[in-house]
């Protein structure tokens, strides 16, 4: 068997000095959907920002492989240069900046950074109004500021607009189903669901299994206090679905 | 030239170091150091100047001397008394006989300074289509004299008078005569006494009535002799129903010393004439522990004179050690427009002390002020500016946005809005907001791909987007870069 895109093993992390992630071991292939699911204050929301490298959480143990790669040991633009796509569960408001020009200006030093060519307004303008169109969202959300006044459900669009836009080759989504109406899960699922092409890697961290209905996950992982506690199928997000989290709280 | 240049501004942009810091290697005629009448006189003479401007000067040179030690303490920058007597107040290329005639005779080793800074004074360069060489008529002024003015042939077919001042003077006496200090006068404050007897250069324009100015009109003013100030005097008249865009860049080589900027810039706006005065200032900062930069003491101001009248300020003020500039509008014609849009950055160890003020005289007169400020390093950034409704301005109405933005913990933002109303139907609206460039904003640019210069580069491109986008396009696009180049370094 070949080495599996994602790999983290022992992972440990702590937030202000109080260890969060307790030894982590998690392997996700090519191709794979992974859902990470657990109560509140498992450790979910750590374990994307570790895996995007975001200031303030301190790696204490144990290594994480990305292709072959130290993700650990990588700048986090060098991380998404290299296809790591993290969808945020509060996406930021930049204004001022419309998000045609930080989408392309994201692509480009994306693009950059791996030397290839930058791809120019007229072609990204095309590709964006495609992706828009497969999305249901209007043109006009490429004039918009990035993320300022939208509704919750318009900044979770705009992460799977900006990750169909990046084509990562592994995207880690951060409770993007929470607070979000029927019709944006449905979108939301959609745009997911375009990016499983058998190469691409997903990792979809979610409280519920609501998300789970319209992106079958290959694999599912419960994590409590810091640790996977229990891996399974689809199965068992159904089964978490009826009994919730209260087997895996701490007693 | 264009793709060199573009070389060298790659290499110089990779370096991350003030791009026009060279020094020209060229002879100078220079006056003896020290201020006074005699170097007043000095001066004139060298400028060949009727007896009515000399008078003119010696008036003002005894006004200064009579506010001496009274430069403005008011202001939130702090540096080392000036001694005036240790400075050179004129300094001119060294040319035999008579100024050049045409381009041809301009000494290449300036031409090739231009060329450096990215001017494109060779209008047949322009005309034979050079790429990046842009549409605008360019009137540089090298230390104390305007080296070059181009397209003049082709503006005054149309009437439009745009020359060095001192060649104003000599060719155009009357409308010199009549405007000149008409809104700065001479005893205005300490800095424009000194620069009303002692100015050396600066352009003037004159755009007759009726009259669309077919282009954008810049000068392009560069420091370069050591030791020396640079003192011009702009005055821009737009008569009855004309309009004209002017842009004013400016640069400087980088010293240890501090070097003195004092301008005056007049501008005249007569019924239902405009005037959109924009301004990318870059002289050198100084480095980062505060050694060197230019001292820019600058009193700009416009006189909405007619009906219907507007005048617009932007500007885009990168550099210099020490910032202190309020461009004005005096709204006297009923209906006058007085707009005043500003990015000012100060890094490293950059004081900024700026803002505008807006004087409404005649009735439904509207004036708008957007202030983007933004600090980082130990930079000290004030907004100053006063708003004030006279008795007899029936209907005035003024909107004042004021947004600071802190990138780091060692810089300050600070906002000081004057508000003086003496007409109890004015309307006075001031929003003021002070954020910084939050972890949370840089890291999702990061992720998304950006590495942190650039990060900081977009969000405040984004932060200044209402005031770049007053500029002339293609100024906007140089004023873009140039926001990111003075920031770097300025996030860890």
């Amino acid at each position: 068997m070949s080495e599996p895109l994602l790999r983290i093993r022992n992972l440990r992390a702590s937030v202000d000095g109080q260890e969060v992630l307790k030894g982590i071991d998690l392997a996700v292939a090519a191709g794979e959907v992974a859902a990470i699911m657990g109560p509140n204050g498992s450790g979910k929301s750590t374990l994307s920002n570790v895996l995007a490298g975001r200031d303030g959480y301190e790696v204490t143990d144990g290594e994480v492989r990305y292709d072959g790669r130290d993700l650990l040991d990588m700048e986090p633009e060098e991380r998404a240069a290299a296809g790591v796509f993290m969808a945020f569960q509060y996406p930021v408001e930049i204004p001022g900046v419309v998000n045609a020009t930080f989408t392309r200006t994201a692509l480009n030093a994306q693009r950059q950074a791996r030397g290839e060519s930058p791809i120019d307004a007229i072609d990204f303008l095309k590709r964006a109004r495609e992706t828009l169109g497969r999305l249901e969202m209007d043109e006009a959300f490429l004039r918009r500021d990035v993320n300022a006044g939208f509704s919750g459900g318009e900044k979770k669009r705009n992460e799977i607009f900006q990750m169909a836009m990046l084509e990562p080759r592994l995207a880690i989504l951060d409770e993007t189903d929470s607070g979000l109406d029927i019709d944006a899960l449905r979108i939301v699922a959609m745009g997911v669901n375009a990016m499983r092409d058998g190469r691409r890697a997903l990792v979809v961290i979610t409280h519920y299994q609501r998300l789970l209905e319209y992106v079958v996950p290959d694999s599912v992982h419960v994590l409590a206090d810091g640790r996977i506690a229990r891996s399974g199928d689809r199965e068992l997000a159904l089964e978490l679905e009826r009994a919730g989290y209260a087997a895996f709280q701490p007693a | 030239m264009s793709p060199l240049r573009e070389t060298v501004e790659t290499v110089e942009r990779a370096s991350g170091e003030y791009r026009y810091g060279f020094v020209t290697e060229i002879d100078e005629d220079r006056a003896p150091t020290g201020l006074n009448e005699e170097i007043v006189r000095f001066i004139s003479a060298k400028k060949d100047e009727p007896d009515w401007l000399l008078e003119w000067r010696l008036k003002a040179f005894r006004m200064w001397l009579g506010l001496e030690d009274r430069e403005p303490r008011w202001a939130n920058v702090h540096f080392p008394k000036i001694d005036f007597q240790d400075a050179c107040y004129y300094a001119a290329p060294k040319q035999e006989g008579d100024g050049p005639a045409s381009l041809d005779e301009v000494d290449p080793e300036l031409l090739r300074t231009y060329e450096k800074l990215g001017i494109p004074l060779r209008e047949q360069e322009v005309l034979a289509g050079v790429a990046g060489a842009g549409n605008v008529a360019v009137d540089a002024v090298f230390d104390s004299v305007s080296v070059a003015t181009t397209f003049q042939d082709k503006l005054a077919e149309m009437g439009v008078i745009f020359c060095p001042i001192s060649e104003a003077v000599r060719d155009h006496p009357e409308l010199v005569r009549k405007y000149l200090g008409s809104v700065v006068p001479q005893g205005d404050n300490f800095y424009a006494a000194l620069n009303s007897a002692v100015f050396s250069d600066g352009s003037f324009v004159y755009v007759p009535k009726g009259v669309h100015c077919p282009m954008e009109l810049s000068t392009y003013f560069r420091i370069n002799a050591r030791g020396t100030g640079q003192f011009e005097r702009t005055l821009i008249i737009a008569d009855e129903g004309s309009r004209v865009s002017y842009l004013e860049g400016c640069t400087a080589p980088q010293r240890d010393e501090n070097q003195l900027h004092a301008a005056v810039v007049e501008l005249v706006a007569l019924k239902d004439a405009e005037i959109k005065y924009s301004t990318v200032q870059n002289w050198y900062p100084g480095d980062a522990d505060g050694k060197g930069g230019i001292y820019n003491f600058v009193t700009k101001r416009g006189a909405c004179r007619g009906a219907d009248s507007k005048i617009s300020w932007t500007q885009v003020e990168t550099g210099s050690a020490i910032t202190w500039k309020y461009p004005s509008v005096l709204l006297q014609g009923d209906r006058s427009i007085g707009e005043f849009y500003s990015v000012a950055i100060s890094n490293l160890r950059q004081q900024a002390d700026t803002g505008t003020k807006m004087i409404h005289l005649g009735r439904d007169t509207r004036s708008t002020i957007i202030s983007k400020g933004i600090s980082a390093g130990r930079g000290q950034q004030t907004y100053r500016g006063l708003v004030r409704v006279q008795p007899k301005a029936d209907g005035a109405r003024n909107f004042t946005q004021c947004d600071s933005l802190l990138i780091g913990d060692t810089c300050g933002g600070h906002t000081v809005p004057y508000i003086d109303v003496r007409h109890p139907g004015a309307e006075v609206a001031h929003e003021a907001t002070t954020s910084r460039i939050s972890d949370a904003q840089l890291f999702y640019c990061r992720q998304r791909g950006l590495d942190p210069e650039e990060a900081v580069s977009l969000i405040v491109n984004g932060f200044c987007r209402e005031v770049l986008q007053q500029l002339p396009m293609e100024f906007a696009v140089e004023a873009q870069k140039l926001l990111g180049i003075s920031l770097e370094g300025a996030v860890g």
